[in-house]
């Protein structure tokens, strides 16, 4: 009898896995775009699962939210809503396909070359950390902490992101 | 707890989104095949970091800050295709062709 959470997870697995199918074989972009946030909202669910809800709230926010309306907004200023199948031909979808399932075969022995079983936390002290600094502080903890200079870099690219996508998008500057 | 579960459907995740970019022409759907790949990767950071401690789950902030600045500047370079060219059909826009 399996638990109530292998039902949860395998089934969100599973409809990530078919929403995402879904996303890359429809026509309508517009319809590709939703198929997407449905997998993203799926993926969110396996965070929090998975001992991440604040990665799964950020995926709603970040993911779903902001950068899945960015695409919206631009396949509607565009008006490709309704552009006819820009899938390629037979023989190119099977020479992808062929080439998707080669990847899954290479990826297959990545799975037994993990890290080295002494760096492996031991039991409960991940629901500890959890339990003792909260999930937010968790995760904040190491960010300011190790990894402080990298976040700072993560502003300066955020500011650069926006000069540029600006510059690129004006007509005249 | 399903980290083996988890790599396997981040694997899947990640081959559907390279078949997607090998198989549309539309830039935007395109793009939207590389964020999916992206989440595959997250999905299995996050699954690595319950056994190797929330580094992981840190990289996963930097990875989604990533995204989010690569989808401004890719659909800001797609607006400005799409003005001189009128399409977002990659195999209609052969610059280095000559």
């Amino acid at each position: 009898m399996p638990s109530i959470l292998a039902v949860v997870y395998w089934a969100f697995a599973g409809l990530a896995v078919i929403a995402s199918a879904m996303c890359i074989t429809r026509r309508n972009p517009l319809a590709s775009a939703l198929w997407l946030v449905q997998t993203l909202f799926c993926v969110a669910v396996l965070f929090t699962i998975l001992h991440a809800p604040f990665i799964g709230v950020l995926q709603v926010l970040v993911y779903a939210g902001a950068i899945m309306v960015l695409f919206l907004f631009v396949i509607m200023l565009l008006n490709l809503g309704r552009s006819s199948g820009d899938l390629k031909g037979l023989v190119a979808s099977a020479v992808a396909t062929v080439l998707g399932i080669g990847l899954l075969l290479d990826l297959r022995p990545i799975s037994h070359a993990g890290p080295p079983d002494a760096i492996v936390l031991p039991a409960g002290a991940l629901d500890s950390m959890l339990v003792h600094q909260g999930v937010v502080g968790s995760v904040a903890g190491p960010l300011f902490d190790t990894y402080l200079v990298p976040f700072e870099i993560t502003s300066l690219l955020l500011t650069a992101a926006i000069v540029g996508a600006v510059v690129l998008a004006k007509r005249k500057l | 707890m399903f980290t083996g579960a988890t790599l396997a459907v981040s694997a899947v995740l990640f081959a559907i989104g390279t078949i997607g970019v090998l198989l549309r022409r539309n830039a935007i759907v395109i793009f939207m095949c590389v964020e999916l790949m992206l989440n595959a990767v997250n999905l299995t950071f996050v699954a690595l970091s319950q056994r190797y401690g929330l580094d992981g789950q840190v990289f996963v902030f930097f990875v989604m800050t990533v995204a989010a600045a690569e989808a401004a500047v890719g659909l800001a370079i797609i607006i400005a295709l799409y003005r001189h060219r009128d399409t977002v059909n990659l195999d209609s826009i052969t610059l280095l062709r000559g």
